[in-house]
């Protein structure tokens, strides 16, 4: 099936180039930091994770989210659920890809990185979160793979595959919550240490995801004669909504504990969130941005006129996007870090050695997305013909 | 394979520094003359929990650099001063931000000012080992949580599970910035390499030729810290913890610290 990806139209290479080209400037800044260490970025002794870490926890739940079109169509048998099943799935190849990407760009030592599997240890929640992630990355190329190519020869997929899909359900929630736990588990950092975390986690994911999903299948839809179907997208957009819900639910529970108890150390990350700290305010404008863009797609994606039509879909989808970014990829690591454990503020900003590897990693997993998407749809439009 | 290749790091130890640098006059000068014992060893140094006390009310600005400038010397750590990338093993810091959560408007303006030393609390049940992915951080049976530079990713989660911001993380290359300018280094302590985490060792390798902690030596005539085995009932340690209010930090997190503060 490879071969599919090597014919494509023009505006499919020009992608392809472009996407090619921020991987190389994001490769060349990461030669630059090689060299240099991690100096080069915008972290310090106290805010010791930034951009890359978050990058990472965001992805994995993009990535998680593909069992939100899995488990239907294959536990509930939601037919309108067949085309798009496949989406899910590589745009979960991709996101792993990228999140494994950005935790090497991470490590001080990445020619090290395999002593995780030298020494083995059982105890730390990132031995697992390597085991869970690159199993759930081998699932869905092995799954998406296989049935794609038995849909392609128009037989029905083999009956092993099923067990295996079966196993892709859980793992999907166990990517997410495992990394939930790298947080949620640490003493003396009061804002990460709450049980609900990876609840929060699975439901923001829930959110993006699918959100994401909705946007790659009418992109799909524009430049292909590949149809995924009005209905999945309607589906799917109702399962954004319910987890942006709950999402946003979640994250009144935390403000609740917090507020109500009073407690200092747990209120001051969150004071230092919305309003700022000791005159430190750096993601106050982050944290407001994402609660305002949330609530209005909220708002959007109740009204069913809006959600109905596609284009205001559309809208509400990247507002849902934009704003879980902001919330687990710039201001739930970040903000565990401040105050430091000595009740000291270090506020971080990434520097553009940090931002043009960020958008490399990127690019890198878009790139990935674009080749294996290009492969579904070629063989998607080759059957329908 | 863990034991042989601590046993390999004893022997490197011993060998680099040279046994020559302890002779067992000292040692005997130690015992004779009424100084706290520690058991010395043909081994070194040995303990079943080694433990801290620092007695704050020893403590001045100059008594507090002394002890910093000796750990700093002897581990050739490097002066990014006041740098947020800065390294640091012993350092002071104020009551307020050393026993967060204890401070209050009326604190006696004495201690509100003090220089309070803090450094790695050793604990008993160190966060930072339970997260390490790769055993780089572990604890020796004696109680110290050790570091295997060579053997760290740097994935800096230890920084983010410690309670205590005792970590540090080589952001650059500090083969040459030593712990002061135009100062030379020390010659037995292993260059070391960016991109890794170190912290307070509780100078193993002095203790492994039978010297205490560098920064107890250091301050040694004011005692304002004294260094010893906790399981040893007879140890100065526990003489003082005996006979003085003594407080640990966050000792609500459970991480059982085990440098002991008498105020």
């Amino acid at each position: 099936m490879l071969e599919t990806a090597l014919k494509g139209s023009k505006k499919y290479w020009l992608l392809v180039l472009v996407l090619f080209g921020l991987h190389g400037i994001g490769a060349t800044a990461f030669l630059y930091q090689l060299t240099k260490g991690l100096t080069v970025t915008g972290m310090n002794r106290d805010v010791s994770w930034g951009i890359y870490i978050a990058q990472f926890t965001f992805l994995v739940g993009v990535a998680a989210s593909a069992v939100m079109v899995v488990l239907p169509y294959y536990l509930h048998n939601v037919k309108e659920y067949a085309k798009v099943t496949i989406l899910g799935e590589f745009l979960a190849v991709a996101c792993v890809s990228m999140c494994l990407m950005f935790i090497l760009v991470d490590l001080g030592k990445p020619m090290r990185m395999l002593n995780v599997i030298l020494h083995p240890t059982v105890n730390s929640v990132l031995f697992w979160d390597m085991v869970v992630l690159n199993g759930y990355l081998f699932l869905n190329i092995v799954i998406g793979w296989i049935v794609l190519s038995a849909e392609r020869k128009e037989v029905p997929p083999p009956k092993w595959i099923k067990p295996v899909i079966y196993v892709s359900i859980p793992w999907a929630v166990s990517i997410h919550t495992v990394t939930a736990f790298l947080y949620a588990g640490l003493p003396g950092r009061h804002f990460w240490l709450t049980a609900i975390m990876a609840a929060r986690f699975l439901g923001s994911a829930f959110a993006s995801g699918p959100a994401l999903l909705i946007l790659l299948c009418l992109l799909v839809r524009k430049v292909s004669n590949f149809d995924p179907g009005k209905k999945a997208i309607q589906t799917l957009s109702k399962t954004v909504l319910y987890a942006m819900i709950i999402s946003i639910f979640f994250v009144l529970l935390e403000l609740f504990t917090v507020f109500y108890s009073q407690i200092p150390g747990h209120m001051h990350a969150f004071v230092y969130q919305f309003v700022g700290l000791h005159g430190h305010s750096g993601l106050v404008p982050w944290t407001w941005a994402f609660a305002i863009l949330a609530v209005i797609a909220t708002l959007m994606l109740l009204c069913p006129p809006i959600r109905e039509n596609e284009k205001t879909l559309a809208i509400a989808c990247v507002l849902v996007f934009i704003s879980l970014w902001i919330e687990k990829g710039v201001t739930l690591v970040i903000t565990g870090f401040i105050p430091n454990p000595l009740e000291t503020i270090t506020e971080y900003v990434p520097t553009i050695p940090e931002l043009a590897i960020t958008v490399g990693v990127w690019a890198t997993g878009f790139l990935v997305l674009t080749i294996l998407y290009k492969i579904a749809v070629s063989v998607k439009e080759e059957i329908a013909s | 394979m863990e034991r042989s290749r601590r046993r390999f790091l004893k022997i490197l130890g011993i060998s680099t520094l040279g046994l020559g640098t302890i002779s067992s006059v000292d040692l005997m000068a130690m015992v004779g003359t009424g100084e706290p014992t520690y058991n010395p060893t043909p081994e070194g140094l040995v303990g079943k929990r080694w433990a801290l006390v620092v007695d704050v009310n020893k403590l001045d600005e100059e008594t507090t650099q002394k002890a910093i400038e000796a750990c700093h010397r002897v581990h050739n750590v490097p002066d990014y001063d006041g740098h947020e990338e800065e390294i640091k093993w012993i350092w002071t810091d104020k009551y307020e931000h050393v026993f967060p959560g204890q401070e209050h408007a009326y604190l006696a303006e004495e201690i509100e000012e003090k220089p309070f030393l803090v450094l790695c609390n050793h604990c008993a049940n160190p966060p930072c080992c339970r997260v390490c992915p790769t055993k780089a951080t572990w604890q020796r049976e004696d109680g110290i949580v050790m570091m295997d530079q060579h053997r760290c990713i740097g994935c800096r989660y230890c920084m983010a599970g410690c309670p205590f911001g005792a970590r540090s993380f080589n952001w650059r290359d500090a083969k040459n910035t030593y712990w002061k300018e135009n100062e030379p280094p020390n010659p037995t302590y292993p260059v070391r390499g960016k991109g890794v985490v170190e912290k307070c060792n509780l100078c193993t390798e002095r203790l492994a030729v039978g010297q205490i902690p560098a920064c107890v030596e250091a301050v040694k005539d004011t005692k304002a810290i004294v260094f010893g085995d906790l399981e040893d009932p007879n140890s100065e340690v526990r003489k003082l913890l005996h006979e003085h209010f003594t407080i640990r930090r966050k000792p609500e997190l459970g991480t059982n610290p085990n440098v002991y503060y008498i105020v």
